[in-house]
């Protein structure tokens, strides 16, 4: 993984220095609230109901045990032992005293880290494939792109004062696991016929109060031409996105009200602008390649005898390799997903003794790497399969080996009006309610893939529009009610989920849940998915079956 | 009635302001205020810049806060619902809290 040279090393803890001083300025009263809610979200610090909230940077959600152990240090030491993985592979701390976080902010210098450009109107953490370099088909290792796009876009100088918060993803592989066509800008790297690599471009996606699916602008981007490009992107919106109206500031919507002409301003920019200026700084930039190397497999073969015997004498480690488990394009090497799903408890929070669990396991069996998704999980990319039994156990001992990657109660769920300032609703309470009831593992499985999402209010923090069944949460008169919507995807296939009616009461709303799963299980083809009989059948029927005549 | 409520600068917990004017970390201390004293008490509130974050008034009356931001200001009153080991439910026994 990349590892920081002098500059970064020295930038990182001079940008420390700086807040330790707004912070103590701001302490004294030298600085009005006023004055220094911008430098604190700067650095990645938020005020939420209970206390301050510091958001930590995990570049395309890459981290080494060394990392994870110091996160879990620091929720030990400054936190309430525990941290919370959020949807754009980040990690939240939601206890963290003002006057700690300069310090909270060194021990993470210690490690690479830090929370710069996780907030404000800037380009935020570039997000990316968690199986990057361990997926099979790939046409690139992702995370590549997204350090060159990380390096370009940390403090450039032109887009620290966008009109809005900018999100870029990255993939190189035809499944997408990093939800690319609901972002700013969507990347998917790809061969075309004649063999060259470039990029697939997709602009002005998003979710929030206005979800888009991105435009495709450009089918296909020379890879050398990635940074020019992306930089023509960014003149176009910070000409003409909109400054007088927050929430009609986001590219989605300068991108939705003509996508033709927005292609054409980009080509126009694109073309005028200086592009071997660019190209020159991607060649030094791409010298971070040799830091995401594969690691040193062993030559070992593709079936692993000992993995199919322990597969076979015990049930819940084979249903566990089954869900949770996916291949990898090394012979004899797996996969492995960590759920930060048990029934019951918060989507992606995950305490500091969990945090060193994964950390020795990885330094053990993964080569040392570490994957945080955009689903609230945790991913170990390199795993022997002769190892997957030992993993499985060492995972148990932890609460992290549920085994439900994709399944009914694996529901991503933002903080909601537990934690947040601007929830509206709770959003861990259904989710928990929403998982019991689909506990039963043989259950589970039979419905098979089954994408929940639930925001707790409607900037969508929890994907919701993106979920085969999403769920709102709004606030009628003090009281807490919850909006359906289904159909949505943030996958290759991607939607926006379609509202059905009238929102559901808090005590009715997982029982509305099961009324789908249900109809969907009476409706299902062979193989079908529940987002396949949707598309299939079309909302009526569902809408039926939630609101019976009503929905006439 | 209402209450003062803000959240302390140097560490972000939630506080109210009781009948002496200082800041107290238990609701069951908050002074209830009527409308026009409440205004006035929170104007004086909100020049103490250098102690708290942000301050407001809520409606409460002695049992809790009330009327449509119940919900919310319970939360903060007493910690995440999901989470009964954490925040001030965790650390003080009385139920008023």
């Amino acid at each position: 993984m990349y590892r920081y040279d002098e500059f970064d090393e020295t930038f990182v803890r001079e940008r420390v220095a700086e807040f330790r001083g707004q912070v103590a300025r701001r302490l004294s009263g030298e600085l009005s609230e006023e004055q220094f809610k911008p430098l604190r979200l700067m650095n990645g610090v938020y005020l939420q109901l209970h206390a301050y909230m510091l958001r930590v940077a995990i570049p395309y959600g890459t981290l080494s045990a060394r990392q994870m152990r110091q996160l879990a240090m620091i929720a030990r030491k400054y936190d309430k032992g525990y941290g919370h993985f959020t949807t754009r592979q980040n990690i939240q701390y939601n206890w963290p005293a003002l006057i700690d976080v300069p310090d909270i902010l060194d021990d993470l210098a210690d490690v690479e880290m830090h929370s710069i450009q996780t907030s404000g109107n800037c380009i935020r953490n570039v997000t990316s494939d968690p199986y990057a370099g361990a997926a099979a088909n790939e046409t690139d290792d992702p995370r590549i792109w997204a350090e060159v796009i990380r390096q370009w876009s940390s403090q450039h100088p032109e887009f620290s004062f966008l009109p809005r918060k900018f999100k870029i993803a990255v993939t190189a592989s035809d499944k997408d696991r990093a939800a690319i066509k609901v972002h700013d800008i969507g990347l998917r790297l790809y061969r075309n016929e004649d063999g060259e690599r470039g990029f697939q471009v997709f602009v002005g996606g998003g979710l929030g109060r206005t979800p888009y699916i991105g435009e495709r602008i450009r089918e296909f981007l020379p890879e050398r031409q990635l940074l020019s490009y992306l930089e023509a992107i960014m003149r176009v919106y910070n000409r003409y996105g909109r400054r007088d109206n927050k929430f009609k500031a986001r590219i989605k919507i300068l991108v939705s009200s003509d996508p033709d002409d927005f292609r054409r301003l980009v080509e126009e920019e694109w073309a005028k602008s200086d592009r071997e200026k660019l190209n020159g700084p991607l060649d030094e930039l791409l010298r971070v390649r040799r830091f995401f190397e594969p690691p040193k497999y062993e030559n070992i073969p593709q079936t692993c005898n000992s993995l199919d015997a322990a597969r076979a004498r015990n049930d819940e480690f084979d249903r566990w390799v089954r869900n949770n488990v996916s291949d990898h394009r090394m012979a004899g090497y797996a996969i492995v997903n960590v759920s930060l799903k048990p029934i019951g408890k918060a989507p992606g929070d995950i305490s500091a003794e969990a945090m060193e669990t994964v950390a020795d396991i990885a330094e053990r069996y993964s080569f040392d790497e570490i994957r945080a998704t955009h689903e609230q999980n945790l991913c170990l990319p390199h795993v022997r399969k002769a190892d997957l039994f030992d993993v499985w156990r060492a995972l148990d001992s932890a609460r992290l080996a549920t085994a439900n990657i994709g399944l009914a109660s694996d529901i991503i769920a933002c903080p909601g009006l537990d934690y947040c300032d601007l929830a509206n609703a709770r959003s861990i309470p259904v989710a928990a309610r929403i998982a019991e009831r689909f506990a039963d593992s043989d259950e589970a499985d039979g419905i098979g893939e089954l994408k929940i999402k639930i925001s707790g209010c409607i900037n969508a923090c929890g994907h919701h529009h993106a979920g085969h069944i999403g769920i709102l949460g709004v606030d009628k008169k003090g009281e807490e009610f919850y909006q359906i919507t289904l159909g949505g995807s943030g996958g290759e296939d991607a939607s926006i989920g379609e509202i059905t009616g009238r929102s559901f009461s808090s005590s009715e709303v997982v029982d509305a849940v099961e009324r789908l799963v249900t109809f969907y299980k009476e409706n299902r083809t062979v193989g079908e998915r529940f987002l396949d009989l949707y598309r299939r059948l079309g909302p009526a029927p569902f809408k039926e079956t939630l609101y019976g005549d009503a929905a006439h | 009635m209402k209450a003062i409520t803000a959240n302390r600068l140097s560490d972000g917990v939630v506080v109210y302001v009781d009948a002496h004017g200082a800041l107290v970390e238990r609701f069951g201390d908050a002074q209830l205020f009527d409308a026009d004293e409440a205004d006035e008490a929170l104007v004086r509130i909100l020049e103490r810049k250098g102690a708290i974050a942000s301050a407001y008034l809520i409606d409460a009356d002695a049992a809790g806060p009330t009327g449509r931001g119940a919900l919310r200001e319970t939360i903060r009153k007493s910690g995440p619902t999901v989470r009964r080991d954490l925040g001030k439910q965790a650390e003080l026994t009385d139920e008023r809290v």
